[in-house]
């Protein structure tokens, strides 16, 4: 099962390799990652997507939280929550191509943010599963670059993950 | 507040945790330090011949008396030499500190002479680790690496310090903290007395019940509650390779270590328990054998342990308990004196006597020679006998080691000093040296291999300088043992590079050369008295280098892929 696993950690040199060390040296894949200090410049906050069956994410989570730079996390998946992902991409569009991209861009709700005579540089954000469905719908050979964030999310309600 | 230098704020943080020795070796970028420590007299550091064995007698030292080892070594070359002793302490969660020198900090990332990311390639073998960036951390960082390495699961922790940050020209006030708290370390607490309540009422009616303790009984300082909570139980109680010494070796209850190469009744009974106690263990594969899905069909299994990422990590608890192994025990305890219901007596009965019928099986009786040629196992025998069972026994890793497992009985924790985690082979000669230094005046035996001990034979020079009367016991079978067994059993007896009779050393006369005395045993009429003469000489290091049969094979021996209760007995008989 896909898991979104966030996690708080001191902000300090090596505390990234790490996490990204557990994963490899145990061989736990990583789908996406994304990390950022936090409104407390002492903390970041990494955000994970990753899989594997109950057993398997339950190791995750005991030996993330073993590490001694990681102060807290959770896994959102075990509850509501709100997913997003930012993805920024180039696409091929010319003579007839730009009417058709403009409006597929619309129904996403997605923003054109730079464009040339034949290329249009699209902003959108969403859950991941619907950046995947705008680029399927787009077709082959439009698309030319793709420049996506990673999963960050946030439990819904009055959850917080915070010290 | 005395100013110091970060070279003397280290030294004297070190002295301020109580550390007595530092096992080490010089080089530029800890040339500072290493002045430093010229300037006092607090501390002792043994100069190793090698920067592997520092790690070794660190850990060796810190397994002997519960507390950390501290290793200092230089950037680069003395760094990755430590490795292998670092992930050796890890594997088997020893309390360790390493100080590695780092090139000064403006050249760190410029491939710079004797530069290598200590901190990345420590890494994955470490509990955690340090890169101090400015004197003025020192105290802290080395007061948080103490407090890590020592608490919760403990485990090695690096501490690297670029040149520069030692530079005695820059001095700081130095104050070392009383105390410690880090919002992003916890150490567990006890454990959940819910959990504990529903073991006590499993364990009451067990029907066939197995206590399966590990290193971390040893670790966590519980031999003697888990002594007292079997013997009120009145279990069987099994210990592994890294638990031999938790629970008295010499007592009836005792099954002797279980696992690969563990007893016919331990993993008979293992294998049909329908309660298991597992406490301070983590259900490795050299116990569990490869296919858990085979392992203790019918056994609730119950599973205390400090680490919870060690629960349910191979074979699923039924009933996990996360906590201290004295916290837990102690609960136990009280909970069984206040409990209505006792120990399933009458089945306890039928189980024991089944028990003893597997014991009848004797799987480690040995068959003596009639000419003259020497059982390995009846060197353990004997250097157990002439130690009155009370010696430091190190070992190394091999058929050796495991004849020492299965033929020195343990009746205390701390005196079984092994690598069994990684299995390092040149861990023992070493590892005695930590405990000779820790105590002068017991007796510390290394069992070894002819090939194990050629791994670490420099530190005859340390043994020389520091006067350490080690005695090293060499079961000689002139052969990679272990690997030859298995080229036996698994490849058709072919000796793939597992044979080097023709180019063995004198080791008589090389343990001459470095000052000591060498003693060779070929046959048995002589082993006693030989062996006796050796350990008379309390003052001095002896090698004993014993000829033993070199056919002989460690018995009994799980089969690959099997359960517990599939094992080889002999070269002839299986289960
Ligand atoms: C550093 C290291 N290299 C290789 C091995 C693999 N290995 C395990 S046992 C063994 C043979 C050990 O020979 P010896 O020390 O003579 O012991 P014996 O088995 O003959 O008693 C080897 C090579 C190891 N455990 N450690
Ligand atoms: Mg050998």
């Amino acid at each position: 099962m896909r898991r979104i696993i966030s996690v708080l950690m001191e902000n300090e040199p090596g505390a990234l390799s790490r996490v990204i060390g557990l994963f490899s040296q145990r061989n736990y894949n990583i789908d996406s990652l994304t990390v950022a200090p936090t409104e407390d410049k002492s903390l970041s906050r990494l955000t994970l997507t990753t899989s594997g069956d109950e057993r398997r994410i339950e190791q995750i989570t005991k030996h993330l939280n073993k590490l001694v730079d990681v102060v807290k996390l959770v896994d959102l998946t075990e509850g509501a929550h709100i997913e997003r992902e930012l993805m920024l991409i180039k696409v091929k569009a010319s003579g007839t191509q730009r009417a058709e991209v403009k409006r597929t861009t619309d129904i996403f709700r997605g923003q054109i943010v730079d464009l040339t005579n034949s290329v249009f540089s699209i902003q959108m954000t969403g859950a991941s599963d619907k950046l995947d469905a705008f680029i399927t719908a787009l077709g082959e050979n439009v698309v030319l670059e793709v420049a996506r964030t990673g999963v960050s999310g946030i439990s819904r309600g009055e959850k917080v993950l915070a010290l | 507040m005395d100013q110091l230098s970060g070279g003397e704020a280290l030294l004297r943080a070190l002295h301020d945790e109580g550390v007595e020795f530092l096992f080490g070796y010089p080089g530029g970028a800890v040339l500072h330090i290493y002045d430093a420590i010229f300037n006092q007299d607090k501390i002792e550091h043994i100069l190793v011949r090698h920067e592997q064995a520092a790690t070794h007698a660190a850990d060796g030292y810190a397994r002997g008396t519960g507390k950390p080892g501290v290793v200092l070594v230089t950037s680069g070359p003395g760094a990755t030499n430590a490795i292998t002793g670092i992930a050796t302490a890890y594997m088997d969660s020893i309390p360790m500190v390493v100080i590695s020198g780092q090139v000064e900090s403006r050249m760190i990332g410029t491939d710079g002479f004797q530069e290598t990311d200590m901190i990345g390639v420590s890494r994955p073998i470490v509990k955690h680790s340090f890169m101090v960036q400015n004197p003025a951390e020192i105290p802290l960082i080395v007061k948080k690496a103490f407090h890590i390495a020592t608490t919760g699961r403990p485990g090695p922790v690096v501490i690297d310090i670029p040149k520069d940050v030692t530079d005695p020209k820059t001095k700081f006030g130095y104050e070392y903290p009383a105390d410690i708290k880090m919002r992003s370390y916890a150490v567990p607490a006890k454990g959940h007395s819910g959990q504990i309540k529903k073991a006590i009422d499993l364990l009451m009616a067990a029907k066939r019940p197995v206590i399966y303790a590990g290193g971390g009984v040893i670790q966590g300082e519980g031999s003697q509650l888990l002594t007292e909570l079997a013997r009120k139980l009145g279990f069987p109680i099994t210990n592994t390779l890294m638990g031999l010494g938790a629970y008295p070796a010499s007592d009836e209850q005792f099954l002797g270590m279980l696992g690969m190469h563990g007893t016919y009744e331990a993993n008979m009974s293992m294998h049909y328990s329908d309660v298991l106690l597992a406490i301070g263990v983590r259900f490795d594969d050299r116990v569990t054998n490869s296919d858990v899905t085979k392992f203790c069909p019918d056994a609730t299994i119950l599973h205390v342990d400090i680490d919870p990422a060690s629960i349910s990590k191979t074979v699923a608890a039924d009933v996990p308990i996360v906590g201290s192994v004295t916290s837990v025990l102690e609960e136990m305890l009280s909970q069984i004196a206040l409990a209505k219901q006792k120990v399933d007596e009458k089945s306890l009965k039928v189980w024991w006597d089944q028990i003893k019928h597997w014991r009848e099986k004797d799987s480690l009786a040995v068959t003596p020679s009639t000419d003259g040629t020497i059982k390995p196992q009846e060197v353990v025998q004997a250097v157990f006998e002439i130690t009155k069972g009370d010696a430091y026994v190190s070992s190394d890793v091999g058929q050796h080691q495991m004849f020492a497992a299965q033929y020195y009985g343990f009746d205390k924790p701390r005196r079984w000093i092994n690598s069994g985690g990684l299995g390092t082979m040149g861990f023992g000669f070493p590892a005695a040296m930590g405990i000779q230094l820790a105590f002068p005046d017991a007796i510390s035996v290394c069992i070894t291999g002819e090939g194990s001990f050629q791994m670490n034979l420099q530190e005859f020079a340390t043994c020389m300088q520091y006067k350490l009367p080690v005695k090293i016991v060499c079961l000689n079978n002139r052969a990679l043992g272990m690997v030859k067994q298995w080229q036996d059993m698994q490849y058709g007896g072919r000796h793939s590079h597992s044979t080097y009779e023709e180019s063995l050393p004198d080791f008589v006369k090389l343990a001459e050369a470095y000052g000591h005395v060498g003693i060779r045993i070929e046959d048995k009429s002589e082993l006693d008295a030989k062996l006796k003469e050796a350990f008379s000489l309390t003052d001095k290091l002896v090698f004993i280098d014993v000829w033993v049969d070199p056919e002989e094979h460690v018995y009994p021996m799980a089969i690959k892929g099997g359960a517990m209760k599939d094992m080889i007995l002999s070269k002839s008989e299986r289960t």
